[in-house]
């Protein structure tokens, strides 16, 4: 009964639906090719649908066989480069040109900005970062038109212009795991340009500690018949040890300048100021203690250096040593090498390498994950997914915070993107492992605890409350703002969202929002720490009074710190020089960094 | 250079016997404030010597709650501000304060 239902059921429908598919192939035309004379039966048709299911490949054996007149091995010469892209790459293809704030296939970027544009044009590049001259050329040439990023950095003003003069047309800024999320969903790319260390003649890749995008990258492309061409600073006979298999590379090009690492993660401790240090001893003290932080991430900025500085001088007076800040989700920071040596880490992964580290973490493989060869092997999709998932804390600093606590890097006239905070930044709302410091703030975020409460990840902003010039990093209303305005963007680029944020640090104290009940509250807390800005002195003292005694607020002098104790004597180290020490000269600091 | 003398009330004299002190080191990015005990019990002043003008309100401010949060009666503060923010001044002010209830 129950089929012959289905099947009388079933009739009126697929005659309708069949109508309906003849029609929308007459008006959509272009969507099946050349099969429009036959009726499309859906039940009959598989003949037609099939001409279509490897199309891709088809079209990969195409741009190959193109390839070939260029290219007759896997093995091509650097001179050959420009003829090779010109030959895989068609105008509207989606491209990636791997590089993101640290690592750059700048070869292959340079090469592709040589581009004949009549011959490629309109590309769509979908890429972590746009960091390199040649990236915006690409734009300025009209080889590209359209972008998808995550983080610019260096070019934010160029991009900025770019896309004010129309020679952008943006996609989205999005954080690094998301980007690559949609490389496997709706951005997946036609062909990727990567960098790697060396490469042996069947094609397999040693990406050295940079390993980073890589991987990702590749899986998006190479396993969805895209074209996958590296640039490589040597081909040897027999790899260290094989980061991406050479089935899964078409093509290696030797350049003779090894491809580009910017040191973006080397904060000289020589910058460091006191009223910095005062931010990260209230950090510590009335933060990583109170909640017992153990797993955690930091951002680039000097508070957050200066906090892994005073670990083993500060945070050992107070007794934590392996009561906090124990497992990182962390590029090697080079100021994290005296809390290191001192006993306090047990674990580091690492989006990243970090330029002059990489003999000091192959010399510390208990702390760092490294390969059988011995070097550090990065990763940074799966270090974004540590960030999210399996840490407590994210503390970083922003350029601007608005009285809400949302906060953001974008300032009038510079695009510099997001990179990985606003993700690590963000309480993952997935999570469903408990840690005591997790329960403590969701718990905190409630009024009556019940069995059902979540967790919170500790998601903290640390700032001063003046930037360069006298800047007011307290905001009414963030530039980003006005800027999505100008240009014309659906959604304002924010990097933390207000509601993630659960701290606020500055050199006059911390706000603690998940305390906060209500706006109006949460902006007195903000206002309560804004210092001498405009937000800060348009405060309710009456107010801001009585956030301190509910310790909504707290002042140095509340978590009890000696203000004459607040000295550049109490860091590890107090230059790069104290840092190579610390390492026993491990450590190689980038030249620029060097002034011995 | 802008110079000007921001004067205030204070509830109690400043603690400690030392007659003066000096903090912070000028020409480094780093404030340098000269402390004096030379005032009335309940008197209080700081005297600015500053390249950047235009911020006279702020400062205004950063040493009106500087003289209610530390109370510093007796003490005269001379700045040189090499160009530091109001977070450094309030900072350096807090911490000349705690140098002068030290014994000498």
């Amino acid at each position: 009964m129950r089929s012959g239902k289905f099947c009388v059921g079933s009739e009126k429908p697929d005659r309708r639906s069949r109508y309906r598919s003849t029609r929308d192939d007459t008006q959509s035309g272009a969507r099946e090719e050349g099969g429009t004379n036959r009726d499309p039966a859906p039940f009959s048709g598989p003949s037609l649908i099939m001409n279509g299911w490897n199309r891709q490949k088809q079209d990969r054996d195409a741009r190959l066989g193109a390839a070939a007149t260029s290219a007759s091995r896997k093995i091509v010469a650097a001179d050959q480069a420009k003829a090779l892209l010109e030959a895989v790459i068609r105008p509207g293809d989606r491209v990636c040109l791997e590089g993101d704030n640290q690592k750059q296939a700048d070869f292959l970027a340079e090469c592709l900005a040589a581009v004949d544009p009549q011959r490629i044009h309109d590309l769509h590049i979908v890429q972590s970062g746009l960091v390199l001259q040649a990236h915006i050329d690409l734009f300025e040439k009209g080889i590209a038109r359209k972008l998808d990023f995550s983080y610019s950095g260096p070019q934010g003003a160029a991009i900025a212009r770019a896309l004010t003069g129309g020679r952008i047309e943006l996609g989205a800024i999005h954080t690094y795991i998301e980007l690559f999320a949609r490389y496997f969903v709706d951005l997946t790319p036609h062909v990727a340009l990567i960098a790697a260390v060396e490469a042996d003649h069947a094609g397999n890749l040693y990406t050295g500690p940079n390993t980073e995008d890589t991987p990702t990258i590749v899986e998006a492309t190479a396993f969805k018949s895209g074209i996958v061409i590296a640039q490589v600073n040597r081909i040897v006979d027999t790899l260290p040890r094989v980061d991406i298999p050479g089935d899964r590379v078409d093509f290696v090009i030797q350049v003779d300048r090894p491809f580009y690492v910017e040191p973006l993660f080397t904060r000289d401790p020589a910058a460091i100021t006191e009223t910095q240090i005062l931010m990260a001893m209230m950090a510590i003290k009335g933060i990583y203690a109170e909640y017992g932080v153990t797993r955690l991430n930091h951002g680039i900025g000097f508070p957050t250096a200066a906090i892994e500085l005073l670990l083993p001088t500060y945070g050992e007076t107070l007794g934590l040593k392996g009561r906090i800040a124990t497992h990182w989700a962390l590029n090697p920071h080079p100021t994290l090498i005296p809390a290191i040596e001192s006993g306090w880490v047990q674990q580091v992964h690492c989006f990243g390498s970090e330029v002059g580290m990489d003999n000091y973490m192959s010399a510390r493989p208990d702390v760092f994950f490294t390969g059988h060869d011995g070097t550090l092997r990065s990763n940074r999709l799966l270090c974004q997914t540590a960030g999210l998932y399996a840490c407590d804390m994210f503390i970083g600093s922003t350029l601007q915070v608005d009285l809400m606590g949302n906060s953001s890097t974008v300032t009038t006239g510079r695009i510099a993107g997001f990179g990985g905070a606003p993700n690590m930044g963000s309480d993952a709302r997935g999570r469903r492992h408990p840690s005591p410091a997790w329960l403590k703030a969701g718990r905190e975020a409630v009024d009556e605890p019940t069995t059902l409460t979540r967790g919170r990840k500790l998601v903290v902003q640390i700032l001063e409350t003046f930037g360069d010039k006298m800047t007011p990093n307290f905001v009414e209303t963030l530039d980003a703002v006005a800027m999505a305005k100008d240009l014309h963007f659906e959604l304002a680029p924010v990097m933390i969202y207000g509601d993630d944020v659960t701290h606020i640090v500055t050199e006059e104290g911390i706000a603690n929002l998940l305390l906060c009940r209500g706006p109006g509250e949460r902006e007195q807390a903000i206002r309560g720490v804004a210092g001498y800005t405009e937000v800060g002195r348009g405060r309710d003292p009456v107010a801001a009074e009585d956030l301190r005694r509910r310790g909504i607020i707290r002042r140095p002098e509340d978590l009890g710190i000696d203000l004459l104790a607040v000295s550049r004597q109490l860091l590890a180290a107090r230059s790069i020089e104290d840092l190579a020490r610390w390492s026993g000269g491990l450590y190689r600091p980038p030249s620029r960094f060097r002034n011995w | 250079m802008e110079q000007f003398q921001l004067q205030g009330k204070a509830v109690r004299r400043a603690g400690g016997t030392r007659r003066q002190a000096l903090t912070g080191v000028n020409a480094s990015g780093n404030l340098e404030i000269l402390v004096e005990r030379v005032l009335a019990d309940h008197e209080c002043m700081v005297e600015v010597t500053t390249a950047v003008a235009g911020f006279r309100g702020t400062w205004d401010a950063v040493a009106q709650d500087f003289f209610t949060r530390a109370s510093p009666g007796g003490l005269r503060f001379s700045i040189n501000d090499g160009g530091a923010r109001p977070d450094t001044v309030m900072l350096r002010l807090l911490q000349s304060v705690r140098l002068m209830e030290r014994e000498p």
